[in-house]
């Protein structure tokens, strides 16, 4: 009973615990939005002890689907034939895995191709291992991090275009905010007439129609079509200059008849995502190879003046 | 610590099959909130200062790996395993639709919450369709869920609970 007595002398009412949590979280909220914290050591530990569990989850559910497949092949053959049960489990099951291996061949196939396209940088594989545990945002978790070369503001693409960026890094994993995450926008260019426009994400038009929002598109001669490529432009200090987004879908003049604004279908299929490519030059890393440490930082101070001003703009 | 480890594992079980089985299972984008019926379910079964604690580390767990502001699902869950708290004197096991009531309370709170401070302040206003085509979906494939998982948890809440008085009766 003592025992029982001291221990309740200790706690705390439940108002005053609420109260000091209160203040630890806004007190967390206000440091990650003004100093740019992103976890730190939490992000290290909760990457162990996470990532290995949902790495393993995925190779479970791969395992199952091929065991289930490999019953469903057993019995069809079953029902044909009987006597030659065990030969043909043997060569079903060296069938699945040979299949399983193609699978694997085409996709590595996918993957070089897309090597070739973007000759110039540095990439890495990834597989998307985890996806936003809500249903307004649609960022994702990979299984490569720091450890791999990947920095914050990478640029992940995947089959023929930008799939997002790098909002956050650990020591095995790193956390992807997609083109079509309803906070995302990005600055985008028409390929053919060269006009630069924002793209930015919608989760209501995503969810309808699978498209995302064009705005701020500049385009005097009226010769944006639709179906035109968008790329990403040269006015950002994040994405890389001419990765595909998506399509032209449609567009309409504004009311101030200066811009336009439409919607755009973006090129990859981020309900069925598996692997990406994450691109391990940073922007800014680029152009410091080009040039002296110093310019650099002039040019730094210019694109983020730049940025702004899309910004104030939009 | 028997239960802290429990409920640790708990955590992290659903955490897991929300953000991987439950992605791949969703109907037209929408999948379950596991999490939300934990903190939830822990709220009227075990208290305030339980709910409030199970709800912060829910919290900060989405906070870490999917969400913008280090804090910010914390600072919700929280509140809502605290606010499920005050509910624990009217909680009998034997009764189901108080829980179904709470937990789906719950479940609509924080996507309102979310989308008050993450949508609205960016000029989304069109409530009507978010509240339909998203918080209504899930809210009922969550509610779907919890007809299962809430019966889970209380089985394991009792069986700790046996257990607890038991080693206590030890003592004394």
């Amino acid at each position: 009973m003592r025992r029982i007595k001291r221990k309740s002398k200790f706690s705390l009412p439940s108002k005053y615990v609420l109260l000091v949590m209160t203040i630890l979280c806004v007190a967390a909220m206000f440091l990650s939005l003004t100093k740019n914290l992103s976890g730190g050591p939490l992000n290290t530990v909760a990457g162990y002890i996470f990532i290995p569990m949902q790495e393993g989850i995925n190779s479970v559910g791969t395992w199952i689907s091929q065991k289930a497949d490999n019953l469903k092949k057993l019995n069809d053959v079953m029902k044909e034939n009987a006597s030659l049960q065990g030969k043909v489990d043997e060569l079903t099951q060296e069938l699945s895995t040979i299949k399983l291996e193609q699978y694997d061949l085409e996709n590595y196939r996918q993957l070089l191709a897309l090597n070739q396209k973007y000759p110039s940088y540095k990439k890495v594989a990834a597989n998307v291992i985890g996806k936003n545990s809500g249903n307004w945002f649609d960022t994702f978790v990979i299984d490569k991090g720091s450890k791999d070369g990947i920095k914050k503001d990478m640029n992940v693409i995947a089959g023929s275009g930008l799939v997002g960026i790098i909002t956050d890094v650990g020591p095995n994993y790193a956390k992807v905010r997609s083109v079509i995450d309803d906070t995302n926008s990005v600055s985008g260019m028409d390929l053919n007439t060269s006009d630069n426009c924002i793209i930015t994400g919608n989760l209501e038009k995503m969810n309808e129609n699978q498209e995302i929002e064009l705005s701020d598109l500049k385009d005097s001669a009226n010769k944006v079509q639709v179906g035109d490529q968008i790329v990403t432009s040269y006015i950002s200090d994040k994405y890389l200059q001419g990765i595909l987004i998506g399509y032209v879908k449609s567009i309409k003049s504004d009311s101030n008849n200066i811009t336009k604004s439409g919607t755009i279908t973006p090129v990859v299929d981020f309900e069925h995502l598996q692997e990406v490519l994450v691109i391990l030059n940073n922007k800014q890393n680029i152009n410091s190879d080009s040039s002296s440490s110093s310019s650099t930082q002039t040019q730094q101070s210019t694109q983020s003046s730049t940025s702004t001003e899309v910004k104030s703009a939009n | 610590m028997r239960r802290k480890i429990t409920i640790a594992i708990i955590i992290i079980v659903c955490f897991l099959l929300q953000t991987t089985l439950f992605k791949a299972l969703s109907f037209a984008t929408i999948s379950p909130n596991l999490l939300i019926v934990i903190v939830s379910a822990f709220g009227f079964m075990r208290g305030k200062k339980e709910g409030l604690f199970i709800g912060f580390f829910c919290g900060l767990l989405m906070d870490i790996f999917y969400g913008d502001i280090l804090g910010f699902y914390a600072l919700i869950y929280m509140y809502i395993g605290y606010c499920n708290g005050f509910f624990r004197k009217i909680f009998f096991p034997e009764e189901i639709k108080l829980p179904m009531i709470l937990i789906s309370v719950s479940d609509l709170t924080c996507n309102v919450l979310v989308y008050f401070f993450l949508f609205l302040f960016r000029r989304r206003f069109d409530f009507g369709y978010y509240f339909l085509k998203l918080m209504v979906p899930e809210f009922v494939y969550t509610i779907l869920i919890t007809i299962v998982l809430y019966f889970v948890l209380l089985k394991i809440n009792q069986k700790l609970e046996k257990v607890e008085k038991r080693s206590t009766a030890k003592f004394v």
